[in-house]
């Protein structure tokens, strides 16, 4: 179990904010860290990992205290039994693929481990390849890799697929399940996005103002206290058509592009580009399954 | 007609030394520099940075007050370590550590700097520890600011003239080296063998500079930036 309650002063955007953060985290689940920018998610992360240093609290994990502001312990990074997917990466530009891995290998390892996690991510025919050679899934395919080298018990990910397009992205999701489950990791994410936090995550944390406001799995944290079966999509408006009377919005849903008619008050002041929620008056969907 | 190869021996010997001796001091303060926080990294900076302003003389006479031997620096070496850095190889490199050394450490803060964090942190969270990093991971990737450094400090130190001149003087085989033979020489007229030693020195800094920008275009070509 992962036990974080910690309080740090940070500087935002927005001005200086306390970060008073209370996270459990059972073995073996995955989590998410969901928020706006800026709301202290990353530093969080950083803070489990002891790359940052929380001014008071405690964390511990399966009963090992990693921090302790009362007691004054403090295990720097190389002692916690982590691994991290940096949001750049932090590939070693200077070293192959399988050298990336094998450096993360403690000392007298079994070398066999690298052949496992290059075949179980499927990197084997890029092993000779160098960072900048490789396209973004690929880079990130490596640091996950990477990051499970050293066997960790806990892996943290710091939003690890923002930068992808939807087909990698989707494809990794899975790869990232696959091995949280293969591994029996317990891990920790980042994420801005509300469909990846529902396909991987078994508990989502929402972060605002340095606190969590709400906590627990993604259907329950994002229904809603208004929880009426009703539902709301998130659109972006991204062309607007008009006519004397009607107007025609085309909005973008997900991956898909809609077209709705709209009155003429709805649209007074949108400009494309906004920001809507879509809310469907009548809603009685048929479901077809997709395989 | 021979000409004295010595003072360029010993202007190379000095160069040599001093750079080796830059490279030990020279990037591990670099890199404290490029990471450190604190307070006294600015007063640091600051002192590194010296040489590039002020009159070689300055620091040249300040070494001679305070390493001659009627001064109490310059007695406790002479005395309890037998070192006389005045008038002496040693001084000279003493002098030139101090001379070069923002041409070594400038260079390498800069690579240091442009590194991103997440590299070093990364090997931290692989469980590796900051010695490890810095040889393998931080160094290997700031290659070309070594070279640019290790070269620029070996090619000051070569045309290094007013630190050595008043702390070395002009003692031929210890402390005569070829911008001071070149000065010497001019001196008492002798312009073949100033011509000598000048022409030497001007076609060894043009090879190495020109050696330098050849390198850092292959690795340029070879590899984008990070």
């Amino acid at each position: 179990m992962i036990e974080i309650d910690v309080r740090k002063k940070l500087h935002g955007a927005t001005g200086a904010f306390t970060l008073h953060a209370q996270l459990r985290i059972e073995t073996g689940e995955l989590a998410a860290l969901f928020g706006e920018s800026g709301a202290g998610k990353t530093t969080l992360l950083r803070i489990l990992a002891g790359l940052a240093v929380p001014d008071e609290g405690l964390v511990r994990v399966d009963g090992e205290t990693w921090f302790d502001s009362r007691r004054r312990i403090n295990l720097p990074p190389q002692k916690r039994r982590i691994g991290f997917v940096f949001q750049d990466q932090a590939l070693f530009p200077h070293l192959s693929v399988r050298d990336n891995l094998a450096y993360a290998l403690p000392k007298n390892a079994d070398r066999r481990f690298i052949d496992e996690l290059l075949e179980l991510t499927g990197l084997t025919p890029l092993q000779g390849r160098r960072p900048d050679t490789l396209s973004g899934g690929q880079r990130q395919r490596v640091a996950l890799a990477r990051a499970l080298a050293r066997r960790p018990a806990v892996l943290i990910l710091d939003e690890p697929l923002s930068a992808l397009d939807t087909n990698t992205r989707l494809q990794l999701q899975d790869e990232i399940l696959r091995l949280h489950r293969t591994l029996g990791l317990s891990t920790v994410m980042v994420t801005h996005d509300i469909p990846e936090v529902f396909k991987l995550a078994n508990r989502v944390f929402i972060l605002g103002d340095g606190t969590v406001t709400r906590h627990g799995p993604p259907p329950a944290v994002f229904a809603d206290q208004r929880c009426d079966g009703k539902i709301r999509l998130p659109a972006e408006v991204l062309g607007l058509e008009n006519n004397d009377v009607l107007h025609t919005l085309t909005v973008l849903v997900g991956n898909q592009i809609l077209s709705v008619v709209v009155g003429k008050e709805e649209v007074r002041n949108l400009r494309i580009g906004d920001k809507v929620l879509l809310l469907p008056k009548v809603f009685s969907p048929m479901l077809v399954g997709i395989h | 007609m021979s000409f004295d190869w010595q003072p360029l021996l010993l202007t190379l010997q000095l160069a040599t030394v001093t750079t080796l001796l830059l490279l030990v001091i020279g990037v591990p303060l670099a890199w404290w520099m490029a990471s450190s926080r604190s307070r006294m990294k600015t007063i640091a900076e600051t002192l590194v940075s010296m040489p590039l302003i002020l009159p070689p003389s300055v620091l040249g006479f300040y070494l001679l007050l305070a390493f001659s031997p009627q001064n109490f620096i310059g007695a406790f070496l002479r005395d309890h370590l037998d070192l006389t850095l005045v008038f002496s190889f040693q001084g000279l490199v003493l002098g030139s550590l101090l001379f070069s050394l923002p041409f070594m450490a400038q260079p390498v803060q800069a690579g240091f700097q442009g590194l991103p964090a997440s590299l070093a942190e990364a090997s931290y969270t692989l469980g590796k520890s900051r010695l490890h990093t810095l040889f393998k991971v931080l160094l290997p990737n700031i290659r070309p600011a070594l070279l640019a450094g290790t070269v620029l400090s070996f090619a000051h130190t070569i045309g290094e003239f007013g630190v050595v001149l008043m702390i070395g003087g002009n003692i031929p085989g210890v402390t005569r080296v070829a911008s001071i033979a070149i000065f010497d020489e001019v001196e008492s007229l002798n312009y073949a063998a100033a011509h000598f030693h000048a022409a030497v020195l001007l076609a060894l800094s043009f090879t190495i500079l020109l050696a330098v920008y050849t390198i850092n275009k292959r690795f340029n070509v070879a590899r984008s930036p990070l």
